[in-house]
């Protein structure tokens, strides 16, 4: 847990230390600023940040990777895993650590968010319940981004291509939603349990339901454990 | 060679590695006392970075097996690692981080508390000279000096057993000299595997050394040993003037000589004669020069280099099928 914690903290001051960082934010606080002032200039405004929450996870499907490509591709391409890899720290130490400096990462762009909001309560009165649940549904969308973009970087050492095949899966896994209608049947159902996004909505709705709750966690754990697998395998070549 | 009751800190048994159906080393043996310096000399792809791989942990063997301080490296892996300091060959550093993060770093993982990281990661920066360069971002050093940052880190937390992949490659000669010492100055306290393809450097550091070639061991020793044990052959250099045909089988004729070889062409040709080891041919040749009525220019005896023995010994193994 201690390794773990010091990877996530190192990871997390570089990623601040980068210029990167503050435009993830800028350019994410600019966007979901105008999807709110648009959802809410309509003839009968709603108290809601659902204006900006449905169109964060196509947003964060294009950053996560953009944050996750360097976190062991770059490792790979400069030979550092090698003393990583090498010191006491266990390999799901190394990816776990990762994994968390990532989602703060990914997580801190959420913060400037909360002015909008703060606007919401100052000119109406907006039920805190589905603002509160919008966000963890987006935090568990990061988590399931996040853990796509680290097996991608784990994979190889070229960051371009991490986040090329990153982004190519989680765009997938946002549009395959779309298929349902045509399918129907058995796979209609499939497709439909597969979407990151079916089950982004409910949240954003207002409603936890467990059975999101557990696609995005068992979504994450699955991929954090192959991407483990896939540090593993680099020690039997 | 005296018994001690202190068990090997690295002991290595039938090392095997194949990468796919190449075996890159095969059936490595040795061990290392504390406080040892030992030199692992061999040609580039002899398969010392392999080796060095399977002692850090850093992959599995095929087959045999490899012990840190009493722990095995596959078995016990992480225990074995926490004995390890380990400069890799291309020297691999975060360039985005300033030399004292990065050490901060390097002992966090090493479990060091932060306490001990305060007071140790000044001394090795003083230890390796890197005072000025402290609050620098290692991409912006250059190379000898990441150099040192990586023997840094392979010291920090004052590990029982070193191991160094070509510590002195690439750096400018200053540089390598002063490395040198600072390795020298490990020994004692550290037990210290460095490799290496250059061979004087493993005359100047190491109390031992083991000559690996194509995956195999060919010698393991004391490098003063080494030169003795192949004093069984001696060389003598000459330049003669006269008819080389004649010149290459006379000598071929004398008592005691293994081989001849010669160099260049004209009117002087340079010989080299090896001779078994005690027969001291230098006035039988002269006599033989003088009585066939031909010139002696030169006659000069020549001292075997750990060099010599280098090439002697891995090439005798190549010989074999
Ligand atoms: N990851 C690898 N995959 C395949 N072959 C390798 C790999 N690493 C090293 N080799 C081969 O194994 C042999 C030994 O390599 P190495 O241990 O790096 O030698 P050295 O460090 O003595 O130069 C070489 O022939 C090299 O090409
Ligand atoms: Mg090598």
């Amino acid at each position: 847990m201690k390794n773990t914690l010091t990877i996530a903290w190192k990871e997390t001051k570089t990623y601040f230390a980068s210029p990167m960082a503050y435009i993830i934010i800028a350019v994410y606080t600019a966007l979901a600023s105008y999807n709110f002032v648009s959802s809410i200039s309509g003839v009968l405004p709603e108290a809601t940040i659902r204006g900006f929450l449905l169109p964060s996870t196509l947003i964060f499907a294009l950053l996560a990777p953009v944050i996750t490509m360097r976190l062991l591709a770059e490792e790979q391409k400069l030979g550092t895993l090698e003393l990583l890899m090498t010191a006491p720290v266990r390999d799901y130490e190394i990816v776990l650590g990762k994994f968390l400096a990532a989602l703060a990462s990914l997580v801190s762009t959420l913060v400037p968010t909360l002015y909008l909001v703060l606007l919401l309560t100052w000119f109406g009165s907006p039920d805190m319940g589905p603002i509160l649940s919008g966000y963890l549904g987006l935090i568990l969308f990061s988590m399931a981004a996040i853990s796509v973009g680290l097996l991608a970087s784990s994979l190889t050492g070229n960051q371009i291509v991490a986040a090329v095949v990153s982004i190519g899966i989680l765009i997938l896994l946002l549009i395959i939603g779309e298929a349902e209608s045509y399918l129907g049947g058995v796979f209609g159902e499939i497709v439909r349990q597969l979407s990151i996004t079916n089950h982004f909505e409910d949240f954003a709705r207002g409603v936890i339901d467990t059975h999101d709750l557990v696609y995005y966690l068992t979504f994450t754990l699955f991929l954090l454990f192959l991407t483990v697998r896939s540090l593993e395998s680099r020690r039997w070549r | 060679m005296q018994e001690t009751a202190a068990p090997p800190m690295i002991e290595v048994r039938d090392l095997t590695k194949y990468y796919g159906d190449f075996p890159a080393i095969e059936g490595i043996s040795f061990t290392v006392n504390k406080g040892e310096v030992l030199g692992f000399l061999g040609p580039n792809a002899a398969g010392k970075t392999t080796t060095m791989r399977i002692l850090t942990g850093f992959m599995p063997p095929t087959s045999g097996s490899a012990s840190i301080a009493g722990y095995d490296v596959v078995d016990d892996s992480l225990d074995a690692r926490r004995h390890i300091g380990y400069l890799p060959e291309t020297v691999p550093l975060y360039t985005e981080m300033t030399v004292e993060d990065y050490l901060d770093f390097m002992g966090a993982i090493r479990g060091m508390s932060r306490r001990q990281r305060r007071l140790r990661v000044s001394e090795v920066i003083g230890i390796c000279h890197l005072e000025e360069y402290q609050s620098s971002l290692i991409g912006k050093l250059s190379k000898g000096f990441r150099q040192r940052v990586g023997i840094a880190q392979a010291i920090l937390h004052e590990p029982d057993v070193l191991i160094l992949d070509e510590p002195t490659i690439g750096i400018d000669p200053i540089q390598v000299v002063e490395t040198r010492n600072l390795i020298k100055s490990f020994g004692g306290e550290h037990t210290v595997i460095l490799s290496t393809h250059i061979l004087p450097e493993v005359s100047m550091v190491c109390e031992r050394v083991i000559i690996i070639h194509e995956g195999r061991v060919v010698a393991i020793d004391r490098p003063g040993n080494l030169s003795e044990r192949l004093r069984g052959t001696e060389r003598i250099e000459m330049d003669i003037r006269g008819p080389v045909a004649q010149v290459m089988t006379a000598l071929r004729n004398i008592r005691g000589v293994r081989e001849v070889t010669r160099t260049g062409s004209g009117d002087v040709v340079s010989y080299n004669v090896e001779s078994v080891h005690g027969a001291d041919l230098r006035e039988q040749i002269a006599t033989l020069v003088a009585q066939k009525g031909w010139g002696l220019l030169r006659l000069q005896p020549v001292y075997m280099s750990l060099e010599d023995i280098f090439l002697r010994l891995t090439a005798k193994e190549a010989d074999q099928p």
